[in-house]
């Protein structure tokens, strides 16, 4: 049996017109993008090009706005630490609790080295509080970082809006949009967002390629110096196949937006609605009305969703889960904590991603699949009784240790 | 999120597939709750004692929990059917690891969770409070699964100041150290409560009681014995907690012979702990000493070196 594959969200197969475009990078032209030789020359004009068909996905202004970084944690970084060494006096950040670690892991390292860091909370979908994110903003604050979609649940945040009042009150604007390029119509030119991060690896180019956005005249710190590839702002002898192959797989995003946001998005819609109507105790989480067209997340009550993970895993179908134990801590993601998803469903929340490649039959191959795989689990949890929950299950069943 | 597909031993995966004992035994006269939801894993117990021989007859597990809780409820509940209840309280959540063929380092608290439901179950059945002491925190060294609480209380308790004590006592560190910015914000953290402050370049609690004595050159024969015992004394806690013990057996020249007992004396670390136990050797004495098993003794005595 094929696997079906819908964890998207974590990475993307490669399509394969971008390896065609990539393998000639590999061998005859190998040649190093700064020399003057023939070696070089062509594969200078192959990242040119890339370039330019990056920035017309996000609607950039200049194709020098676009800067080639080594993955979406990288352009992370660089915008963050490059907005707090340019604005040395300033020494507050705003961001959310639902960032993806890449900006929540450096944000608490900053804290240590004495910086004030605002985390917006959400709502119980997700949803942020623009009355406080306004009331936050001023003067002190070096930058602001929210992610475009999130990860784990899809939703969308109101980045443009956000980035808006970040500029009349003359902050800087960051949005980590890994997960929305290639999924949502972007025009970076018509907004306020001075830098933006994207990741190869989600929108079907290779791993280890990334992009920061930023915009003309932003004042810039670069991460790495060194040589003058990127005009400076990022050194390093260029990863010249996987820059290729990114412009041709935004190239490829652009062609594919519209099946995107109808097929891909009525397949997620078919497959939510299936489990939900088959399985008792589940419901989606997140922000339905407000969210990438790929992504369901979905909440099995009573059972670990490792486990459902493991026997998913056991008939072809690839998913994540937000459960402690798929990432080896003791706590359940930080997202559904944020969104204050009850412990009895947090531990078993479960994430479909999927993108151009699915088929509606595998949909429906996966809608079968999924009752008996929670039947069978609840059967052996301790808050399970039958038919539904025990009642009250934190009195009724209530160990001791805790 | 993402899915890590852990590495799963094979039993592991068979237990999970094919959970031996799930359910609620019948006519259960003793239950064994643990676990809680917050962190992801419970677990209910439920034995059938014979009153007169105190033999488990039947044992059934209900698990909420990943992979492998549901696999190391089933193990437990294979291990102990059958068995006398003072038996069964020997059992211990390494039994219920090896009799897994291992688990990851990040999973072994799902045995130690089988073992605590044990306890409670036949303290339910005897009619006792059982109180359970263990707290755990986030995980800290992937090499020793050693977790921040285990860490920050015996830095505590034996009052540590260095990432190498730490290492020393846990083990916490000892393998890849890479988890050794983590440990030193769990000591800036816990000296900090004591008004102190971390200091890299701090001495190691073994490099101050070694300095407190005198140098090698001016050393009797009986100081340099001691010395070693004190090294090996000092290295005894950590050796301890991986369920084994070492025991000083003859030291001839440079060479020093141990004896490696309990869990220590065949894991593939005993290799390692002794190459350690060498270089704080070296290092106490400053000469150059050879530490051996005491095996290696028996062969060099038949060699007639
Ligand atoms: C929202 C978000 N930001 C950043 C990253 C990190 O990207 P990369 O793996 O390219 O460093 C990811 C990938 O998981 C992501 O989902």
């Amino acid at each position: 049996m094929q696997g079906i594959y819908l964890d998207n969200n974590a990475t993307t197969q490669v399509d394969p017109a971008v390896v065609e475009t990539m393998l000639p990078y590999f061998s005859e032209q190998y040649g190093n993008p700064s020399s003057m030789h023939m070696f070089g020359n062509k594969v200078g004009f192959a990242i040119k090009k890339a370039r330019k068909q990056i920035q017309y996905l996000l609607g950039a202004a200049y194709e020098s706005e676009i800067i080639f970084t080594s993955c979406g944690s990288e352009s992370d970084s660089t915008a963050i630490l490059s907005a707090i060494k340019a604005q040395p006096q300033r020494k507050e950040i705003i961001t959310t609790v639902v960032e993806h670690p890449a900006v929540l892991a450096l944000c608490e390292h900053l804290e240590k080295e004495g910086y004030l860091v605002h985390y917006l909370k959400v709502d119980n979908k997700g949803r942020l509080d623009l009355e406080k994110y306004r009331s936050l903003l001023s003067d002190r604050v070096a930058i602001v970082s929210v992610m475009w979609a999130n990860n784990e649940t899809g939703t969308l945040y109101p980045v443009e809006e956000m980035a808006e009042l970040a500029h009349q009150a003359g902050v800087m604007f960051h949005t980590d949009a890994v997960q929305a390029v290639g999924k949502i119509p972007i025009d970076l030119k018509s907004s306020n967002i001075d830098m933006l991060s994207l990741s190869g690896h989600k929108l079907h180019a290779p791993k280890g390629i990334g992009v920061l956005y930023l915009r003309r005249g932003v004042r810039f710190r670069p991460l790495l110096r060194g040589g003058h590839q990127e005009r400076g702002r990022r050194a390093g002898t260029e990863n010249t196949a996987a820059i290729i192959g990114l412009g041709k797989a935004a190239e490829l995003a652009m062609e594919h937006m519209e099946y995107e946001n109808t097929f891909v998005a009525a397949m997620r819609d078919r497959l939510e609605q299936g489990i939900l109507d088959a399985v008792p105790y589940c419901f989606s989480t997140g922000d339905k009305d407000n969210r990438l067209p790929n992504t369901a997340n979905i909440a099995f009550e009573y059972i670990e969703g490792e486990a459902i993970l493991m026997l998913l895993n056991k008939v072809g179908i690839a998913a994540s889960s937000g459960s402690a134990c798929t990432s080896g801590s003791l706590e359940p993601s930080h997202v559904m904590r944020a969104m204050n998803i009850p412990f009895t469903a947090a531990h078993g929340t479960v994430r479909f991603s999927l993108s151009r490649y699915n088929k509606m039959e595998e949909i429906e191959r996966v809608i079968a699949a999924v009752p008996p795989i929670v039947a069978q689990l609840r059967k052996l949890s301790p808050y399970w009784d039958d038919q539904g929950p025990v009642d009250v299950p934190e009195k009724t069943f209530a160990p001791r240790y805790s | 999120m993402g899915l890590i597909m852990w590495d799963y031993s094979d039993t592991v995966k068979e237990h999970f597939y094919n959970p031996r004992n799930a359910g609620e035994v019948e006519n259960a006269n003793a239950i064994g709750d643990v676990g809680s939801l917050s962190c992801g894993d419970a677990l209910r117990l439920t034995l059938r004692i014979n009153p007169q021989t105190e033999i488990i007859e039947e044992a059934g597990f209900q698990t909420f929990g990943c992979g492998s809780a549901i696999a190391s409820s089933s193990a437990l509940t294979e291990i102990i059917k059958g068995m006398t209840l003072d038996n069964a309280l020997q059992v211990s959540n390494q039994d219920i690891a090896d009799y897994l063929d291992g688990l990851p380092p990040e999973k072994m608290h799902c045995s130690v969770m089988g073992r605590e439901a044990l306890q409670a179950a036949i303290a339910n059945y005897r009619g006792e409070e059982w109180k359970d002491g263990h707290e755990e925190g986030a995980l800290v060294c992937k090499c020793f699964a050693v977790d921040a609480v285990l860490i920050e209380d015996t830095i505590r308790a034996n009052n540590l100041k260095t990432v190498e004590d730490v290492a020393h006592y846990t083990k916490a560190g000892g393998g890849c150290t890479s988890c050794h910015e983590g440990i030193e914000e769990i000591l800036a953290k816990v000296l900090a409560e004591k008004g102190e402050k971390f200091d890299p370049k701090a001495a190691s609690r073994a490099e101050i009681e070694i300095t407190m004595q005198k140098s090698p050159r001016e050393m009797s024969e009986l100081q340099r014995m001691r010395r070693i015992e004190t090294v090996i004394e000092s290295l005894r806690p950590q050796i301890q907690a991986d369920h084994g013990d070492i025991e000083l057996v003859k030291v001839l020249g440079n060479k020093v012979f141990v004896n490696m007992t309990g869990a220590c004396s065949n894991c593939q670390i005993a290799g390692m702990t002794l190459s350690g136990i060498q270089q704080r050797m070296i290092e106490a004495l400053g000469e150059f000493i050879l530490v051996l098993p005491a095996s290696e003794l028996a062969h060099m005595q038949a060699a007639g070196e």
